[in-house]
């Protein structure tokens, strides 16, 4: 089921990507493209596989709960598009 | 001096035959020059480079020594380097200056390697032939009429171009060896795990690695013990001892068992390519190793698993660019969710904006089963099938892409037709196993790679067999016209 130009709207939207206008019918064509070959997929018999999510099935590592990073607010905020008083600016959320 | 590999430099450091910052001046100049036919560094950081040339220069009149001690080197331009613009060759990283450095970048600092500068990519590492770039596309030194390959196609241009010894890349779904294999260079992806991804920008968390890019298999061993190792600020990176990759070059072959999947040689195979790539075989053979035909049946559906999840992984990884806390931010946002919405929009290229919306379609609600899930189970399958393949063989050989280096701009705007290209490469990365790509001919004056596969934490072993075909084949030694 190919998708429509309100699918990619939709999903556009999700992924809080503003697209021109303009832009919408190539990048429908591209996504049903790109989707005609991930669907593919589904021709294949994965009954009773499990889906492998890490190469080397290795878990997540656990480490002390220790405080271990020295505060760098600055350092990282020199490199933000607006800051005030150690604040990241955006704009009013609240009424 | 522009001529010489990183084992040749090492020697003459030591015997003192030029200092580290002779070396380093050479290449800048030679970069400044050269480099505007190419387009393979995004940022060049001369002044850095010379301070570190000087340092490592000191540290040797001091005493120490070491391989990559005033080696030059340039880094794919999407790991963190401290105080120098690292962009993901986007608009929305043009602005952003790394607050800290990459653990490779450290790693190989530390080593006292010198940083020439930061190569040209696909715009976040999405795309095989580095035309996705904001700052342009880069040329193939060997014609610059074609492709380099991609995303690292700046480090491999720049190292097939002599304006640095080795480069740094990272891999994927092939975005060391296929470059690599199009500029005739030695690239090696290492086991999932191997290689630290702290400060490497992350494109799909469960496939990237990085990893080194040079002329030969003796360089990629040097930078590969400088790179390699546990980390614990990654959290998937393993613990496992690493060997001396030099110690191993020159073991023999004899005996060893090499497999050819059938797969690799179907229909999709420009047959010149696979002429070449009979004709290693049989230079392996020579050398000792002993020839099985295997078969890999899951292969063909890799790369329809491939792009669900990496897509899917990039969505969730690509949504930290929001224009808040750092990169690009839009003009005048009328609320918070146009901040996000324009940001993202005018801050990702084209390809990206795909990638993110295939993935963000493919983990939304009622989709997960038949896309992530669906991918993840093949993904299985894939690995399965290589497990099953070792249990026979060493080794598994084959091409390392379909096809030589196209012409600029010849896959248009069909974003499938350039994802084929990926078809015998990106295998590696859904199972996790190191890689290897070597010069082994050409082909109308344009390279063809060969690929080597192995079992996990085997890099030792695909560095002593390219090494040894390299010891008697001189494609790796070849240098394209005017460079």
């Amino acid at each position: 089921m190919a998708l429509q130009r309100c699918d990619v709207e939709k999903i556009a939207h999700l992924a809080r990507l503003g697209l021109n206008e303009a832009e919408l019918p190539h990048i429908t064509d591209a996504l049903n493209s790109i989707l005609g070959l991930v669907d593919q997929m589904q021709a294949v018999d994965t009954d009773g596989i499990e889906p492998l999510a890490h190469p080397l099935e290795a878990s997540q590592r656990l480490r002390a709960d220790q405080v271990t990073e020295r505060n760098q607010r600055e350092a990282y905020q020199a490199i933000a598009p607006a800051t005030e008083n150690g604040l990241y600016l955006v704009p009013k959320v609240i009424e | 001096m522009h001529q010489l590999t990183l084992a040749e430099i090492a020697r003459g450091l030591a015997d003192k035959s030029f200092s580290a910052e002779e070396l380093t001046t050479t290449l800048l100049a030679r970069i400044n020059s050269l480099d505007p036919q190419l387009n393979s560094f995004i940022t060049v950081t001369d002044e850095l480079a010379v301070q570190q040339a000087r340092a490592a220069d000191a540290r040797r009149a001091a005493g120490e020594s070491g391989a990559l001690l005033g080696a030059p080197i340039a880094h794919k331009d999407l790991f963190c380097t401290q105080g120098v613009r690292t962009s993901c060759a986007s608009k929305m990283l043009d602005n952003f200056t790394a607050p800290y450095d990459a653990t490779v970048v450290a790693k190989l600092a530390a080593a006292g390697m010198v940083t020439l500068g930061k190569t040209n990519m696909d715009e976040f590492a999405m795309g095989s032939a580095n035309e996705s770039s904001h700052y342009g596309a880069v040329k193939n030194p060997w014609n610059l009429e074609h492709v380099p390959g991609g995303s690292s196609g700046g480090s491999a241009a720049a190292v097939a171009a002599r304006l640095t010894p080795v480069a740094t890349g990272t891999d994927t779904g092939g975005s060391i060896r296929q470059p690599a294999a199009l500029t005739s260079l030695t690239g090696l992806k290492p086991t999932y795990g191997r290689v630290s991804r702290w400060g490497m920008i992350a494109y799909a968390s469960s496939l990237d690695q990085g990893g080194p890019m040079a002329r030969t298999a003796e360089d990629c061993a040097l930078l590969l013990q400088g790179m390699a190792g546990f980390d614990a600020n990654d959290s998937t990176s393993i613990d496992e001892p690493v060997p001396d990759y030099s110690a191993s070059l020159n073991a023999s072959l004899q005996g060893l068992r090499i497999g050819i999947p059938k797969e690799y040689f179907g229909a999709g195979l420009d047959p010149r390519i696979a002429e070449q790539v009979q004709a290693s075989i049989q230079e392996l053979q020579k050398l000792g190793a002993v020839i099985k035909e295997i078969s890999l049946p899951n292969m063909q559906h890799a790369i329809a698993a491939y792009y669900v999840i990496a897509p899917a992984e990039a969505s969730s990884n690509l949504s930290r660019f929001d224009g808040v806390r750092f990169g690009y931010r839009c003009d005048n946002p009328k609320d918070l969710t146009d901040l996000y919405k324009r940001s993202r929009g005018e801050g990702f290229g084209v390809e990206v904006q795909r990638r993110i919306m295939v993935g963000a379609y493919a983990l939304s609600a009622g989709y997960y089963d038949a896309y992530y899930l669906k991918a993840q189970k093949i993904r299985r399958l894939i690995k399965n099938d290589f497990m099953a393949a070792f249990e026979g063989v060493d080794l598994i050989l084959g091409p390392t892409t379909p096809n030589l280096a196209w012409k600029l701009g010849a896959k248009g705007n069909d974003p499938v037709a350039a994802y084929l290209e990926d078809v015998y490469t990106i295998t590696a990365n859904l199972a996790g196993l190191p890689g290897l790509s070597m010069p082994a001919g050409f082909v109308d004056g344009l390279p063809v790679g060969v690929q080597l596969l192995a079992p996990y934490f085997q890099e030792a072993r695909l560095l002593n067999v390219a090494h040894r075909y390299q010891q008697v084949t001189d494609w790796h030694t070849r240098a394209p016209n005017g460079f």
